[in-house]
């Protein structure tokens, strides 16, 4: 499926024009067969995730239920009804709620509900939550989840965000010592950082929370929150600290580990030794034989971890009880609001692949042995 | 054979993988000894935990060995049965049974214990039991306390079953004149602030059935805030059962997610490249797919709406890893084996596709499965009982992640019960880290890129 061709032979330098002409027809016909095949990939996970989220049909019989519990409350609280022989009550009930069933489009079969549902989430027409309201009280899933965005953006983006470049270059700076303490002391310490998040997440909260009682035990700030601005930062701040921590214990040593690795593997190139013979400066040579082939890799965990935001960490967020996308997504399973689950899924699902679209063009980009297209699907 | 035994020869030359093999061998006795001694149907009954069971045990005890490290010690619990009298432990129990003329048989039950403790118990609950009574025996307790006072605690009339319940008897606690009925009991009466008397303590507990072939036992349970070598939880369920039941779980959730997610990965990625064309095509396509679904969330969700029984989770974990991203590593290798001479002689003399595949294509990417095997096992054990932090563990199995889930939900945090979560992460820290440090070493025996690094 790889686009990504090396083409080392160097190609003769004539009919320049024509050759640019042929290569922009090709990154366009690669690009639209692209296109068309992420597109398809979207469309039959979002098929399945409705499938999944509505249990089979079995959410969109509990709607029924609740119409029906609604229609019947409605007709009896109202005066006129009063005196209505029971067939007649029971008529006008059905038809009640065969209408509001109609406009809600349930009285379709499954296979035609899980289309229209999947075409308004494919045009991110969210619509409305079953149950969830936003704080602000609104029950669209599009304010719901913006609401959401901003906490796990806070914490997730820029812990994750400085997490990345702080491993990127602890990574590099230990890869030349190679062999010290440093350098020991990390290797040493990958192996502690397979435990999730949340697990280092319940150690803090025992520890600086439950016993030595200084730091918050979750929460996004102080409950009667604070007037000032200074004051709600300073709040945040501090209820940021554990979760940031958890997700430094949980990610840092093993990325640190694994770059360092991935960096000392490209440095033992040969190409690296000439340049060293040639006698450029170490910085020279990191940044133009070692972090330049590794770009492409970094680029890709630098899109991934952004991606990742998206989903936010359902358990972490549980543990602090920190109101972001993890947790969002978790409540609206426990609620049953399919909406809710499929606007999620649905974002991320384009979120990632358009990066996986874009990526092939950054690669060209960023290395010249690279080019779009070239070779087709293989 | 003889690569494998020259990697393992290697392998003993990491002392973490020595140790992490230790520990993984440790584990899997321990698992051996646990499904020996309890097994499963009976560890889930357990853990179901109804009263019949638990009635002995008291609520979120800590470990009784937590004495040895504090300066306070806290009573621990036990429980004498008259009816078993051997094996009594915690205290003696005598039983004297007098039979009179009319074959009406006075019966003294003497309970006889030593409370060397710097705090009260939680409660102390006497159960009788009677058998083909036809009259009903009258019951009545006498509390004798080291110093030597005595104190009539109740008399009442008794039943097949009955319990009387110390520490509700507001009675008792009018006569002791002390807040508590249990405090009472125990108070050292020279004492200023209320604390225990230390010394030997007696219950007499006397009876007369009136019929000769009829019997009466009674047993005093201690609830105590220590028990056992792992401690109680909120139901009084031991959490030994939990602790030691939850290795072979994790084990065997953790090793098979990871053995069916590389197999099948690697068979797929065999498959794909060996036939190509179309097969490949659709490979690539349900990678792509699989790539979109989000992992979790899908988890989540199956866990909420289908069932949360842990083999349906384990079964959707697989499912959802078959087409994962490992795919495109083992794609890379096979397209590259796929041209060696040795499977184009096998394909010369006939060898039919399955045989090719199975025999020549995926034993070469064994040294790169068994790394990836072993690094996987301590994400798919996180993974389960992340679920069950989530309040998706499966409803009847006694696992690490529900014990975290348990004591997180039942205010552990909050009430300082460290016990009780610490417990169920160390093993899965340990039970981690050894899979995690193995998976290093190997990743290294078997890479030989990174075996200088």
């Amino acid at each position: 499926m790889s686009a990504i061709t090396q083409t080392d032979a160097p190609q003769p330098v004539v009919k320049r024009g024509k050759q640019a002409a042929n290569s922009l027809l090709r990154v366009l016909k690669y690009s639209l067969v692209r296109l068309a095949s992420l597109l398809f990939s979207v469309v039959v996970a979002i098929f399945l995730t409705i499938l999944i989220a509505s249990m089979g049909g079995k959410v969109d019989e509990m709607r029924m239920g609740e119409i029906r519990e609604n229609v019947v409350q409605l007709v009896r609280s109202n005066r006129a009804n009063r005196d209505l022989p029971p067939e007649q009550f029971q008529k006008l009930v059905d038809d009640l709620v065969f209408q509001e069933a109609h406009v809600q489009g349930l009285d379709q079969p499954l296979m035609l509900r899980a289309v229209r549902y999947m075409r308004k989430a494919l045009t991110l027409d969210l619509g409305n939550a079953l149950r969830m309201t936003s704080d602000s009280g609104s029950k669209q899933v599009r304010i719901i989840i913006l609401e959401r965005l901003p906490p796990t953006l806070l914490l997730w983006g820029v812990s994750g965000l400085f997490l990345f470049f702080a491993e990127i270059s602890v990574a590099l700076s230990i890869s030349r010592k190679y062999g010290t303490w440093v350098d020991k002391f990390f290797v040493g310490m990958a192996p502690f950082s397979t435990s999730p998040g949340w697990f280092f997440g319940i150690f803090l909260i025992l520890i600086f929370a439950s016993w030595l009682r200084v730091l918050p035990f979750g929460g996004m700030v102080d409950a009667p929150i604070p007037k000032t601005p200074m004051g709600y930062s300073l709040s945040l701040a501090k209820h940021m600290i554990l979760p940031t921590m958890s997700l430094v214990l949980t990610s840092f040593f093993l990325q640190v580990y694994q770059w360092r690795t991935f960096f000392l593997i490209y440095s033992s190139e040969e190409y690296v030794d000439i340049a060293k013979a040639k006698g450029l400066s170490a910085r020279a040579i990191e940044r133009d034989y070692v972090l330049r082939p590794t770009l492409p890799n970094i680029i890709t965990g630098f899109a991934l971890t952004l991606i990742a935001l998206w989903l936010g960490g359902p358990i972490t967020e549980t543990i602090f009880n920190w109101p972001g996308l993890g947790r969002a997504f978790y409540e609206a399973v426990q609620f049953y609001d399919t909406p809710v689950i499929l606007g999620q899924t649905v974002i991320y699902a384009y979120m990632l692949a358009f990066t996986v679209f874009l990526l092939d063009y950054i690669y060209a980009l960023v290395d010249p042995r690279v080019k779009v297209g070239q070779g087709g699907s293989a | 054979m003889k690569e494998i035994q020259n990697s393992f020869r290697e392998l003993l030359r990491y002392p973490t993988a020595v140790a992490s093999m230790a520990m993984i061998f440790m584990a899997v006795l321990l698992s051996a000894y646990t499904m020996t001694t309890t097994p499963y149907d009976e560890a889930l009954r357990l853990w179901r935990g109804s009263e019949e069971d638990w009635y002995q045990y008291p609520k979120q005890a800590a470990p009784a060995w937590f004495n040895n490290f504090t300066d306070r010690k806290q009573p621990i619990s036990f429980f004498l049965n008259s009816a078993d009298i051997e094996s009594a432990s915690g205290g003696v129990v005598t039983k004297t049974i007098e039979t009179r003329q009319d074959g009406a048989q006075k019966i003294a039950i003497t309970y006889e214990f030593e409370y060397l403790y710097d705090d009260f118990p939680q409660d102390l609950i006497l159960y009788t039991t009677t058998k083909d009574t036809v009259k009903k025996p009258l019951v009545g307790v006498v509390w004798v306390t080291p110093d030597g006072r005595k104190v009539n605690m109740a008399s009442y009339s008794v039943t097949q079953r009955d319990v009387y319940r110390v520490a509700q008897d507001d009675k008792l606690a009018r006569i002791l004149r002390a807040e508590n009925p249990i405090e009472g009991l125990f108070a050292d009466p020279a004492s200023e602030s209320p604390l225990p008397l230390k010394g030997t303590y007696q219950m007499v507990v006397t009876s007369t059935v009136y019929e000769s072939e009829a019997s009466l036992d009674a047993e005093l349970v201690l609830h105590g805030t220590r028990y056992g070598i792992a401690g109680t939880d909120h139901k009084r369920r031991d959490l030994s059962i939990a602790l030691l039941w939850g290795m072979p779980i994790a084990l065997a959730f953790g090793l098979l997610a990871a053995l069916g997610t590389t197999v099948t990965t690697l068979v797929i990625a065999a498959i794909g490249t060996w036939y190509g064309g179309w097969v490949d095509d659709l490979i690539q396509r349900l990678t792509e797919i699989n790539a979109v679904l989000p992992f979790f969330p899908i988890l989540i969700m199956i866990g909420t709406f289908f069932s949360r029984s842990i083999w349906l989770i384990l079964g959707a974990t697989i499912l959802l890893n078959i087409f994962g991203l490992g795919i495109k590593n083992f794609r890379a290798i096979f397209l590259q084996i796929k041209e060696a001479p040795y499977i184009e002689a096998a394909r010369s003399y006939g060898a039919s596709d399955g045989r090719i595949i199975i025999r020549y294509l995926t034993p070469r990417v064994i040294p790169m499965l068994i790394p990836q095997l072993v690094t996987l096992v301590p994400g798919y054990v996180f993974l389960e009982a992340g679920l069950a932090v989530l309040g998706l563990g499966d409803p009847f199995m006694p696992t690490w992640g529900k014990v975290i889930d348990d004591a997180r939900t039942n205010g552990a945090l909050f009430e300082g019960l460290y016990y009780w979560i610490l417990e169920p992460a160390a093993l899965l820290l340990v039970t981690g880290l050894a899979f995690a440090l193995l998976g290093f070493a190997l990743d290294r025996v078997f890479n030989p890129k990174l075996r200088e690094m």
